[in-house]
């Protein structure tokens, strides 16, 4: 292989910020799911509502304090005597935001219901979330990917989980969010209806890099998933050594943590790193090998390099060996 | 009738700064180890205006530092520990403690007509036990200060390497200091009313710290066990809330919504209070529907114990929990409404004097408005599911906390500064402040609403291009905001020197506070008053006197 393939699989798995997509709304995202209707309706009637309540409370404040306002403290007015209660009006005004609260109640609970209720044959997808970047396993390809595939108008059932603490899967675009939580399984659904690419964000804070747990989802038309599915899964399985390795650098979430230019991140930077004699946080010293290289990405905790956190994930059971060669063969590389 | 609500051998003269609860001892330990509420009431304020500060100052780096997406003047890690220390130290240090145990500590008593609170040992412990907590927070600060934001969600706050068990035993102390303030301020209005002073003589401020008080008592241990089991898992990896050690990760924020769901009404109902006392003073009419606004605390209170799953909505609760805790969520609605209406029917044709804490008043009913209905968008579910844990979020309760509590605070201070200090502060600078305090934290905070509706989640260090416009308005807001505080900080400091000295009764209040002199006398009151009569009663037996600057009882032809 040379370098130049090297440089060209780099940039393919470049990981880049989603751009958010122009809306027609002011206020919120474009939308692009079936569910997403119930949402918007009651953001607008309640949008519609608090704008009269706010610009009546403010008149009644305004108009009041303009037509009643002292002329100073030594005139010494007196204020009129009104009616000091009046249970007929204090009710009035108990009832009716009664009124207004119980559909509003009906309405969010109906969509609430829509959004918590997969129909049936929906297909699933596994999100993982890990410190920090989502994982998606698609059926048929070996290793997870870092963007979310769909079909348009095909309904989804995500299987979500965490390896780590908790995360949260948030599309805007779907108004629609749901934890991941350690040791149990939540899940959310939608029907994608516009083709494009929309962000996906971590919403629930899990540390240092929350904020760079954000990736898209990328709705695909009619036969586009199966084409990029059978795709992917030829590329995947092709790739071997170090060009492997820089794939799943991106894709496995390594980037996130490690960098290829000698910057310490969240953990040691993989340039120059092979080889190398580290001081582990037990006091011991040992030489970045190829066991070694394997014992981190297994078993992430047994030693860790002086200055840094446990905070790596253990990648068991998610890399074949043939993935773990690649890895090992691609930090070689960077010298 | 001369004095609308006390008999007249309590009016004492305005004041002649002979003795009073200022000048009664003298020397550091007669601070620190004080009895008075009045005392302890100053000492609260002076490190509850401490402790706003530095969370201010935490709260403008996290502003700047989101100029830009990616560094601007601090990296991830140490945007994650200010935006947390700002959280912890303005819920747990601000504005909890902030009108009970400082406004409410040296009003409440004066306001009842005793003469102290009911255990004053117990009041001093409370105090002492607020700097102790304290230390302990802010201990976190010098050890590797805490990154886990102020809500301590397992299992990253068992797991993460900062300082999390100083910071969240600061939290378990501060518990204890305001359970006390509570305790102490329930018995003290359930048994030390003097003759005539029955429930509904109260004044609203009294119905509000009442209500307050419950849910301290009751709510806070739940908050004190949720941290020390958390504390215990992270120290001896006994599983509670970890998954990996076998516990329940959402089970904490059961635990930690059950205290803090409450809490958030621990933190308004008191500034609830302070409107219900500033409106009709500066209206010089009755307040309107006193039982309803009274009642209408307890019933907060009461639903406040049972909405605490509406957080929890996309956590994996059930859809059935989801259903009822949106239910009773809508049901508080209808007090705060009910409280917001009868405050403006106050005013009508009244005879309204637009001095500071006027202003602050008129602030909070235009911005907790705005607050209390975007509360109405979170708790209907289907939208919250969009909006939760966005900016959104983050502008709903900043608009309540900030824009409610905190400015019914300054409200409140204003309003009782020349009781505390003897000393007027300038009105001028005051209405300059308190609209520079408006107009910021409208700017900073409104675009945060369009921020959150559009997708930009909360804690975030880096966001998306995009949203960065917002982000430099709401910036800016923020500056202004810290430049009205600045301001008010420095006038109300130059006051205490060169302030006019205060009238008993600079805004022409009825409630007993205003009998005393300026500042109170040490013991209070020289005799229980007699109380004959509401607490915003008799506004026109009151008459405005300019060679004093303040109102003294009227002298009418009916009164003999």
């Amino acid at each position: 292989m040379t370098s130049m393939s090297t440089i060209l699989a780099f940039a393919a798995f470049e990981p880049k910020l989603p751009k958010l997509p122009d809306s027609p709304y002011f206020w919120m995202p474009p939308s692009a799911s079936v569910t997403t209707g119930n949402t918007d309706a009651l953001w607008e009637f309640m949008l519609w509502m608090s704008l009269f309540f706010t610009v009546a409370i403010f008149w009644a404040m305004l108009r009041f304090c303009t037509k009643y306002r002292a002329k100073s403290r030594a005139a010494n007015e007196i204020a009129e005597k009104t009616s000091e209660h009046n249970t007929m009006l204090e009710l009035t005004w108990s009832i009716i935001p009664l009124f207004i609260v119980v559909p509003l109640f009906v309405g969010g609970f109906k969509g609430f219901v829509d959004l918590r209720t997969p129909p049936k044959g929906a297909m699933e997808i596994h999100a993982q979330g890990q410190k920090w970047k989502w994982l998606f396993s698609y059926p048929g390809l070996g290793s997870p990917d870092d963007v979310l595939h769909v079909p348009v108008n095909t309904p989804v059932r995500m299987v979500i989980n965490s390896v780590d603490v908790i995360h949260s899967l948030y599309i805007p675009s779907f108004r629609t969010k749901m934890d991941a939580v350690p040791g149990r399984y939540t899940d959310l659904w939608f029907k994608a209806t516009e083709v494009g690419e929309y962000p996906i964000f971590c919403a629930e804070y899990c540390g240092t890099s929350h904020s760079d747990m954000i990736t898209k989802v990328v709705v695909h038309p009619a036969g586009g998933y199966e084409k990029w599915l059978a795709s992917t899964i030829a590329a995947a399985d092709s790739l071997t050594g170090k060009d492997r390795g820089a794939m799943l650098y991106e894709k496995q979430g390594c980037s996130t943590c490690h960098s290829t230019d000698g910057s310490p991140k969240v953990g040691p930077s993989w340039k120059g790193i092979f080889g190398k004699m580290e001081s582990m946080t037990s006091g011991s010293a040992m030489k970045v090998d190829e066991n070694y290289l394997r014992e981190s990405m297994m078993d992430p905790q047994a030693h860790i390099v002086m200055g840094f956190a446990p905070a790596m994930p253990t990648y068991q059971g998610k890399l074949s060996d043939k993935d773990i060669d690649g890895l090992i063969e691609f930090i070689k590389s960077l010298k | 009738m001369a004095s609308p609500s006390a008999t007249a051998d309590v009016v004492a003269p305005r004041s002649s700064g002979s003795d009073n609860y200022l000048t009664h001892d003298k020397g550091v330990l007669s601070w620190i180890f004080t009895l008075d509420h009045k005392r302890i009431g100053v000492m609260y304020l002076c490190s509850v205006l401490t402790a706003f500060a530095l969370g201010g100052f935490f709260a403008l780096l996290v502003r700047t530092e989101l100029l830009t997406p990616g560094h601007t003047i601090m990296d991830h890690d140490t945007y994650n520990q200010m935006f947390t220390l700002h959280g912890a130290i303005m819920v747990f240090l601000v504005i909890i403690p902030g009108i009970p145990a400082a406004l409410g500590n040296i009003i409440m008593p004066l306001q009842l007509g005793a003469k102290d609170v009911a255990f004053p040992r117990m009041n001093l412990a409370s105090y002492h036990l607020w700097i102790v907590g304290a230390l302990f927070m802010l201990s976190s600060l010098a050890i590797n200060a805490v990154d886990t934001g102020w809500t301590f969600y397992t299992p990253y706050s068992t797991t993460t390497s900062t300082a999390v068990v100083p910071a969240a035993f600061g939290a378990f102390i501060l518990g204890f200091s305001s359970i006390f303030t509570g305790l102490n301020f329930i018995v003290t209005m359930h048994k030390m009313r003097p003759p005539g002073m029955n429930w509904f003589r109260l004044p609203l401020f009294c119905w509000a710290l009442y209500s307050t008080a419950l849910i301290q008592v009751l709510a806070t241990p739940v908050i004190g066990i949720t941290l020390l089991m958390m504390i215990i898992e992270r120290t001896v990896h006994i599983g509670i809330f970890d998954p990996t050690l076998g516990g329940d990760p959402v089970l904490f924020q059961h635990f930690f919504w059950f205290y803090s769901h409450p809490a958030v009404y621990i933190m308004i109902v008191p500034a609830f209070g302070v409107i219900g006392e500033i409106i009709p003073v500066f209206s010089r009419k009755r307040i309107f529907g006193y039982k309803f606004i009274a009642i209408s605390s307890l019933a907060i209170a009461f639903l406040g114990f049972l909405v605490w799953g509406h957080h929890m909505f996309v956590s994996g609760q059930s859809v059935l929990a989801g259903t009822i805790f949106s239910a009773i969520t809508f049901l508080i609605a209808i007090p705060t409404a009910i409280k917001v209406f009868n405050w403006i029917t106050t005013m009508y044709k009244g005879v309204i004097h637009l001095d500071t804490p006027m202003l602050y008043a008129l602030a909070f009913l235009w911005v907790f408005t705005i607050g209390g209905l975007t509360g109405v968008f979170l708790a209907v579910m289907s939208v919250d599911v969009h909006l939760h844990d966005t900016y959104f979020v983050v502008a709903h309760f900043h608009y309540v906390m900030m824009g409610g509590a905190i400015t019914a605070f300054m409200g409140g201070l204003h309003y009782w500064w020349p009781k505390f200090t003897g000393k007027m502060y300038p009105e001028k600078a005051g209405r300059i402040g308190a609209t520079l305090v408006f107009l910021g934290l409208n700017v900073t905070f409104f675009p945060q609403f369009i921020l959150g509706s559009r997708g930009m989640p909360r804690r975030y260090y880096n966001y998306l291009p995009e949203f960065q416009p917002l982000h430099v308005l709401s910036t800016l807001g923020a500056y202004t905001l810290g430049l009205g505080f600045l301001l008010t900080a420095f006038y109300l400091f130059k006051s205490l020197k060169n302030g006019k000295t205060a009238p008993a009764n600079p805004w022409g209040g009825a409630t007993l506070e205003w009998q005393c002199s300026s500042p109170p006398p040490y013991y209070n009151f020289h005799k229980a008053p007699v109380i004959s009569a509401g607490p915003y009663d008799g506004y026109e037996n009151l008459m405005y006197d300019e060679a004093i600057g303040g109102y003294i009882p009227r002298k009418s032809p009916s009164s003999t």
